[in-house]
């Protein structure tokens, strides 16, 4: 299939579906969640067969898709794909199917969720397809539309305050996004600025046959701190992270499991595919604060979720502690003083395999936690950990899955969520043993709080908090959710090649680039400070 | 002697200065009036609606302008002809607003069929104010010269005024006029002072011979602030940008704006905040246009461009917040169309600080990006702000009320109405894939570039993002009430006619369009950096 065509077809087909949702009638429930299923189900689809036409042994982009959208400002929709996007966008499909079937639990207002849902997948299949800054801007914003009103309509009681928190965070990323995008374009020489983020990179790294122009060290260093504050809203990371509970307490499950599951890696990914690339000696130069970062996330994180007494609030903090790690692998870059190579840069690839593995696990195990709280507050419609007890009694299936993705996300060996806290900590001690010391520490303290959950909630002799009586054993539809995500748990645990294959080749190609850029600006710096001795002399 | 300045003056006007051609728009436009005077005269209305015979007058004014932008276009280059002995000026600038104006007179006439104000009684006087007033705002936006700028100024006014107090029954609605009337009156009288002290100083009110005179007059060959003679100018060139500011709702001048908007009929409203805007920012772009450029005046002229930006700054962040505590929706698009004066500003205020450095030159392209944005932002300004009050006027006649509250729930009886209000909320906060976001996008682009200048652009940059997160929370609040909040009981329903939702629906298309599709954006983007590029060379071809 020639690569314009699937790759548009995997953003726009969730788009046709909702437009197709507008026609129908409004009361044939069974028919609106059918048709939003089988859309799910077909751009799931699409990415499988994109997945298979990817060539894992080539670097770099593949599949480009370049036409022109606004000449006169040289906008173009630029879409491709590479090792990093590839698993996410397989995710992002993934979770999205799992959430529709999920989302049998919505009882009012069907079609306009429905509609409002397909929208938010084709803007999060955009954000990782396109290559445009641009577009890309334009993707990320279209995401935050139909979130603000799936919170803020189909959620809890707070669900006002919590949607408009979500969109006030986000906006102000947003806009400091804006204006570092501004800063390359009119940095951005040659012929014509551009948005191009394939030539943008290169340009950071000296490399670019189309643009000239300069990123300065100073500039870059801007740039990425305002790229990075924009990301570190959506990864989220402490202290910009307070949005994330509430969004996630007051949505509906389905919504939960794509905030957790897709929302939250936009993110990372943001990071290594717009701020790290375009601006590497501002990545260098933030290094450090950005692991002290992670690693204040990963502990605040767990002690939060320590606190929590609503179930969801604690799956909510387990996220901000999980997304730590993600932080800290992308930011393990040593450079010796001495000679301005990178220390050890297979250590430093190591980190960043294992923060978007992690980003991967991290997507299956949240949603699937998000998805187990969510049966049990269909059934009893409450979240308050400590009124819960013996549900291992009652509902025996779905208490031995819940536990498996719940080690899933505590990092037990064998499961998905153990190879990328592993490979994080371990490329930290290259950069900095006494951070490794602590962020392992941090999986003592989640260790902690979910095996005390795991105590609290499914142990015990009953149940006897309210609705008693409504506990029913887990059904099919759930079933084949909850299974789902266990097993993929489980083969990415075992088999984490899978992954890792698809992406040494981008992500080695990334710590070169990062290395070609940063002596780049290294050397602007030295000729200015060459200059300035002589001036001086 | 006497003849002969019969002579050319007959010659300019039919011969071969073309002016009478220049001019149809307007001159169709006072075609309509007079049309619509003897209609009622003749008692002809009771057979053919006024507002059909207005609207016939307003598409053959739009289709008239749309030829000369051809005829312009076709030419392949900067056509600038001052007309009617230089008073104003034909270029792709003032085609421009032309259309602008004259497309923006079809859909408000539209509006107001729709809506039903005003009655087949007053629907003549109505119609002649409105089309009155736009040939005052044409006249404004092709002004060549101080007199004309005063008279295009007036022209616009006076006739808002009594639009504003049109509905007679209600208190509020003369409250209202009468303060916008003493403002204006006001603000006329320190503007006209203002063009006196600039045309006595300079011996010309012709605006392309300012920067030139003012040259002359300093001491020299630099304007400084310490020459008696230039500080008069300066003095004069800040009463005229207050008598503009007060046309533009620009904090501190922007008292009536809010009262006289409450006051009036949401139609009325509408056309106010965007027509007369819009004409206010064309004549602003050429008064400082006029007054740029040239070196003498460069640090002088640098100033006003910072002081621009600070009234920007403190513009856009008192409407926002002031914003927050209304809860009546005409008094909220005000301090919403305050706040946006203030973005709109940013684009000047960056225009004068690039044209006045010593990169003046070398930034040709950034400066026309300026005024092109400016336009662009306009354009869809027209369709979002039209598109959001045309929304509180037709849910007006069904509830009669205009208080958010409300509006509670609407999503349920009216969905086209509550998403055309959904695309052109989100479309004011600035978010893709509106246009809104495309036109935020190319102010906040010429504020980074003056920034590369001048720091305080960099600041003003700051604030401009700022605001737009600021102004998030009071317009997702209109929505908020209206898809969240549940429909208390004995609300009046709201059922829509299918026209007035084809209606909204195409403002809310176009609000869409010119954010995301591909091709019109771009030809409009194009036209408008044209029509940018030729308010530059009309007043300066020398330096082009």
């Amino acid at each position: 299939m020639n690569p314009t065509a699937l790759l548009s077809f995997i953003i726009f087909a969730p788009t046709a579906g909702a437009l197709i949702l507008v026609l129908m009638d409004g009361r044939a429930v069974d028919k609106l969640r059918n048709v939003a299923l089988f859309t799910t189900i077909i751009t799931f689809v699409a990415t499988i067969i994109l997945y298979t036409q990817f060539d894992k042994s080539a670097v770099g982009y593949q599949m480009l898709v370049a036409k022109q959208w606004i000449p006169s400002w040289n906008v173009y929709y630029r879409l491709g794909v590479d090792g990093i996007s590839l698993p996410l966008v397989l995710l992002t499909s993934l979770v999205c199917m799992l959430a529709a079937v999920a989302s049998w639990s919505i009882n009012k207002l069907h079609r306009g969720y429905f509609i409002l849902f397909l929208l938010l997948e084709s803007g999060m299949l955009g954000v990782f397809l396109a290559l445009d800054f641009f577009l890309f801007y334009v993707f990320w914003e279209v995401m935050l539309l139909p979130m603000y009103f799936l919170i803020g309509v189909w959620g809890g009681p707070r669900k006002e305050y919590a949607a408009i928190k979500f969109f006030l965070y986000t906006l102000a990323g947003s806009v400091l996004m804006l204006i570092a995008m501004l800063m390359f374009y009119f940095n951005s020489g040659g012929q014509e600025h551009s948005f191009n983020l394939i030539e943008l990179a290169k340009l950071a790294a000296g490399s670019s046959s189309e643009l000239a122009g300069g990123l300065t060290p100073s500039m870059q260093i801007t740039a990425f701190v305002l790229l990075f504050i924009g990301f570190a809203i959506k990864l989220p990371s402490v202290p910009v992270h307070t949005w994330l509970p509430d969004a996630h307490v007051e949505a509906p499950t389905p919504i939960s499991m794509i905030l957790a599951g897709v929302l939250l890696k936009m993110g990372g990914y943001g990071i290594i595919r717009i701020a790290f690339p375009m601006c590497p000696y501002g990545a260098y130069y933030a290094a450090w604060a950005l692991v002290a970062i992670g690693v204040i996330s990963i502990i605040y994180g767990a002690f939060a979720a320590l606190a929590q007494t609503d179930f969801k609030r604690l799956v909510a903090y387990s996220s901000v502690s999980h997304m730590g790690y993600v932080l800290i692998g992308l930011a393990v870059w040593k450079i010796s003083e001495g000679t301005g190579q990178t220390v050890n840069p297979d250590m430093w690839n190591m980190g960043i395999s294992g923060a978007m593995f992690q980003m991967l696990a991290h997507g299956i195990s949240s949603a699937g936690m998000f998805f187990m709280v969510g049966v049990i507050y269909d059934r009893v419609h409450h979240r308050d950990i400590n009124k819960f007890g013996g549900l291992m009694a009652k509902m025996p299936i779905y208490s031995g899955l819940s536990a498996g993705i719940f080690f899933a996300g505590l990092g037990l060996p064998g499961l998905c969520g153990f190879i990328g806290e592993v490979f994080v900590v371990l490329s930290t001690w290259n950069f900095n043993p006494l951070m490794a010391i602590i962020a392992a520490s941090g999986v003592i303290l989640t260790a902690g709080y979910i095996l005390w959950t795991l105590q609290r909630v499914y142990l015990g002799p009953e149940y006897k908090g309210p609705h008693a009586d409504a506990i029913t054993p887990i059904n099919t539809r759930e079933l084949v959710v909850a299974s789902t995500l266990m097993v993929l748990a489980v083969v990415l645990g075992i088999f984490p090649n899978i992954i890792f294959s698809i992406m040494n080749g981008s992500i080695g190609e990334l710590v070169r680039h990062m290395q070609a850029g940063y002596e780049q600006a290294a050397g602007v710096l030295l000729v200015q400070l060459q200059a300035m001795q002589q001036v001086r002399l | 002697m006497f003849s002969e300045l019969i002579q050319n003056l007959i010659d300019d006007t039919i011969g071969d200065g073309q002016s009478l051609q220049y001019f149809q728009s307007e001159l169709w436009l006072s075609g309509t009036i007079v049309v619509m005077l003897l209609f009622r005269l003749f008692s002809l209305d009771r057979f053919l609606p006024t507002a059909l015979v207005a609207i016939a007058g307003a598409v053959v004014a739009t289709i008239v302008s749309w030829l000369h932008l051809h005829t312009i276009l076709g030419e392949q280059q900067d056509v600038s002809a001052p007309f009617f002995t230089g008073l104003l000026i034909q270029d792709l600038f003032s085609v421009y607003f032309r259309i602008f104006l004259s497309l923006f007179l079809v859909l408000t006439i539209a509006l107001t069929m729709l809506s039903g104000i005003p009655d087949n009684e007053d629907a003549p006087d109505f119609y002649t104010l409105l089309l009155g007033a736009t040939i005052g705002m044409m006249i404004m936006a092709s002004a060549n010269n101080l007199l004309m700028l005063f008279i295009g100024v007036e022209m616009a006014s006076v006739p808002s005024y009594v639009m504003v107090g049109f509905l007679k029954g209600r208190k509020s609605s003369s409250e209202a006029a009468l303060k916008y009337v003493v403002y204006g009156a006001g603000a006329a009288g320190v503007m006209l002072y203002g063009i006196s002290l600039i045309a006595g100083v300079l011996g010309t009110g012709d605006m392309s011979l300012l920067s030139d005179r003012l040259r002359i007059v300093a001491d020299g060959g630099v304007a400084r602030l310490g020459d008696p003679e230039v500080r008069t100018v300066a003095l004069g060139i800040m009463l005229v940008l207050v008598g503009l500011a007060f046309k533009l709702s620009l904090v501190p001048f922007h008292f009536w704006c809010p009262d006289a908007f409450e006051g009036a009929s949401a139609e009325v409203g509408g056309f106010l905040s965007v027509a007369s805007k819009a004409s206010a920012f064309g004549l602003l772009v050429r008064f400082c246009v006029s007054l740029s450029g040239d070196p003498s005046g460069a640090e002088l002229m640098t100033a006003f461009g910072l002081g621009l930006g600070v009234v920007a700054m403190i513009t856009m962040t008192f409407g926002n917040l002031a914003a927050y505590a209304q809860s009546n929706i005409k008094r909220l698009m005000a301090y919403s169309s305050i706040a946006h004066a203030g973005y709109m500003l940013m684009a000047v205020s960056a225009m004068l600080v690039m044209q006045n450095s010593d990169r003046a030159m070398a930034l040709g392209s950034e400066i026309n990006a300026c005024i092109g944005g400016l336009l662009y932002y306009l354009a869809v300004y027209l369709f979002m702000n039209l598109g959001a009050f045309a929304v509180v006027a037709l849910i007006r006649n069904h509830t009669f009320s205009e208080e958010i509250d409300s509006y509670a729930g609407l999503v349920h009886q009216s969905p086209a109405l509550c998403i055309c209000m959904l695309f052109c909320m989100f479309s004011l906060v600035g978010i893709p894939p509106f246009g809104g976001f495309f036109a935020k996008l190319m102010i906040f682009g010429a504020a980074f570039q003056a920034g590369e200048l001048h720091w305080a652009m960099y600041v003003l940059l700051a604030a401009g993002g700022l605001n737009t997160v600021f102004s998030l929370v009071y317009y997702v609040h209109v929505l908020k009430t209206m898809f969240i909040d549940e429909r208390p009981a004995d609300a009046r329903p709201v059922h829509l006619p299918k026209l007035e939702g084809v209606y909204v629906g195409l403002l809310g298309l176009f609000v869409l369009i010119l954010g995301c599709a591909p091709l019109i954006p771009d030809g409009l983007n194009t036209i408008a950096s044209d029509a940018a590029n030729s308010v530059f060379s009309a007043i300066a071809p020398a330096r082009y």
